[in-house]
């Protein structure tokens, strides 16, 4: 497997998101790192280079190529736009040495809010046909459906934000909510904290930025909270029933609807994936033999807000998956301060590509 | 060639140090001037001392210029990327005990547990406009921890010294440090969560698995195994 061979591939799969209409865009590789750690939070420092420059501040190596791509289609202000990009990106490997800490990346983003089940199936058809020499198999889910679900749930809204934002790390939300059901004990020292009259009063000495204040805020929510009604076993099986889909896109989505009678709440979700699967069917997709499942994406794929999918070697469940990619609406909202731009898209590794051809 | 062994070239650690191989008869002194760091073993044949600051000890081992070594195992879990494929921990010494632990204001009476601690960080975002700052010099450890506890929104700030005092001076939020009594941090009006540690560390005999060794080598190392009475499973020469 040689850089050369990667290299030829990522061109020819970059020729093919260009006659699809994508059009070329480059990135600096040297990106401000504020953007992403802002996005993903301290645990990018773990899995991205970062280095000081006295002038411009902590940069990045780029990681990955969507937020930059994001970021210009934004501020040029253009109503819809495709673009193609290929290049490195850089990935520190603290855990797994053995893996590519280095590797080209190429990718397809699409910015159009027009017909976002027409678009979802359109960047899926398209990854489908560049990669359908390969004989992989693809994975299907819908982030949009697990959100709809926590959205709808009968508990407070402060219970709900708290579901909503750990929604991407599985084992915290199933302990917020053993928590909001209580089928996880209230913890001894909160028992405490709710019991005193005024626990601000054994305080002697005030340090740091946050303030009594906020302290007294989050002990008036956690008073609130406790006082709130424990979260239905129903609900909590309905959150689970959700989770729990797992069967080809057709059988999926009839199991969706019969939840869906029980939690309106995801009923717009569930059509929106009915619709991108009729979509799909018209744009040649094997419909009724393609995998979906409700948790998919949910721990490795934290800036997708719905449609997901990812292309794997079923012979060779040592390597990454081949491609991924998905609909991310609510990063260009946080990117746009205020502006959206409705978008999806995905990325190919064309050195796992030629893993896969130098063994067969 | 001699095993070389790694100890730390001053204050608490290397005294400790030298008492322990001391009560296993393995005399450990520093030779010439005060200020040299030099040193000489008695009464096992064939270990030569080298002095060395306790936090370059880790690195000395992986990279295999000294065969056994004796510092903390919080230096050598944030220092060394997998660890236990490129040391051996020979034996806990029992002694420089301390506990990497995430501390917050003592004022903060409404966070006792990393769920508490998360549930801050997020309103503090919020208010604040940036994310809650933990001033530490165990980037990867307290990372890892956090990650693993399921604690968002917060930053962490690199902190080589005094620590405990960054959180009064506005530069962080919260620590995560070493401490053994918990006094620097009570004296600087900060508590500790009531959860488990981030990492239990003592002072520990360590051996590379990657420093050369030969015949002679092999000899050495069984020869002092033998002089610190190890148990038979913790006497490896391989690997």
């Amino acid at each position: 497997m040689t850089i050369a061979a990667q290299r030829a591939e990522a061109q020819r799969l970059r020729s093919a998101f260009e006659a699809a209409g994508g059009q070329p865009v480059e990135c600096s590789i040297l990106q401000p790192a504020e953007l992403f750690l802002d996005l993903y939070g301290e645990d990018i420092r773990a899995r991205a280079y970062v280095t000081q420059d006295p002038g411009r501040g902590e940069q990045m190596l780029r990681p990955d190529f969507t937020l930059p791509v994001v970021q210009m289609h934004m501020s040029q202000g253009a109503e819809t736009g495709r673009y193609t990009y290929s290049g490195e990106v850089f990935r520190r490997q603290e855990d797994h040495p053995e893996r590519a800490s280095e590797y080209l990346q190429v990718g397809y983003e699409v910015f159009d809010g027009n017909d976002p089940a027409a678009v979802d199936a359109e960047v899926f058809a398209l990854f489908s046909d560049v990669l359908r020499p390969f004989g992989l198999r693809a994975s299907t889910g819908d982030m949009g459906i697990l959100l709809a679900a926590v959205r709808g749930l009968e508990t407070s809204e402060r219970r709900r934000a708290a579901l909503l934002r750990h929604i991407w790390r599985p084992k915290r939300f199933r302990a917020l909510i053993d928590r909001f059901s209580g089928r996880a004990p209230v913890p001894p020292s909160r028992a405490a904290l709710l019991a005193t009259e005024d626990p601000m009063a054994g305080v002697a000495t005030m340090i740091g930025l946050r303030s009594a204040q906020e302290i007294e805020a989050r002990i008036d929510a956690l008073r609130q909270d406790a006082a709130e009604p424990p979260l239905s076993a129903g609900q909590v099986a309905l959150i689970d029933a959700v989770l729990a889909v797992r069967e080809t896109c057709v059988f999926a989505l009839e199991h969706l609807r019969d939840i869906s009678v029980d939690m309106p709440a995801i009923g717009e979700a569930v059509e929106r994936f009915a619709q991108r699967s009729e979509a799909m069917y018209r744009r040649g997709v094997d419909v009724a033999s393609l995998d979906f499942e409700a948790a998919y994406g949910r721990t490795s794929m934290e800036y997708y807000d719905g449609f997901v999918f990812g292309f794997y070697a079923e012979a060779r469940p040592d390597l990454p998956p081949v491609a991924t990619g998905g609909r991310y609406d609510a990063l260009t909202r946080r990117l746009g301060s205020g502006a959206s731009a409705p978008a999806v898209g995905g990325v190919i590794r064309p050195d796992i590509i030629c893993a896969l051809e130098s063994r067969s | 060639m001699s095993v070389k062994l790694g100890v730390p070239s001053k204050g608490r650690l290397m005294e400790k140090t030298f008492e322990w191989f001391a009560q296993h008869g393995v005399m450990l002194s520093r030779t010439g001037s005060e200020r040299e760091y030099a040193g000489a073993v008695a009464g096992v044949e064939g270990i030569d001392l080298v002095l060395l600051s306790a936090g370059e000890i880790p690195r000395e081992l992986a990279a295999g210029r000294i065969h056994l070594g004796v510092t903390g195992t919080d230096l050598i879990r944030e220092k060394l990327v997998q660890w236990d494929q490129k040391v051996e921990e020979v034996c806990a010494l029992g002694f420089g005990y301390a506990d990497l632990v995430v501390a917050v204001p003592q004022a903060w009476v409404d966070v006792d547990t990393l769920d508490d601690l998360d549930a801050a960080a997020s309103a503090f975002r919020a208010e604040h406009g940036f994310r809650l700052r933990i001033a530490t010099k165990y980037h990867r450890l307290t990372r890892e921890y956090l990650r693993h506890g399921g604690v968002a929104d917060y930053q962490l700030v690199d902190s080589q010294g005094a620590t405990e005092g960054t959180v009064k001076n506005l530069t962080a939020e919260a620590i995560a440090d070493i401490t053994s009594s918990g006094e620097t941090l009570r004296a600087n009006h900060l508590k500790i969560l009531n959860e488990e540690p981030v990492l239990r560390s003592q002072a520990t005999l360590l051996r590379s698995r990657t420093a050369p060794r030969d015949s002679q080598h092999k000899r050495a190392l069984i020869a002092l195994y033998d002089a610190l009475g190890l148990d038979v499973r913790n006497r490896m020469v391989e690997g």
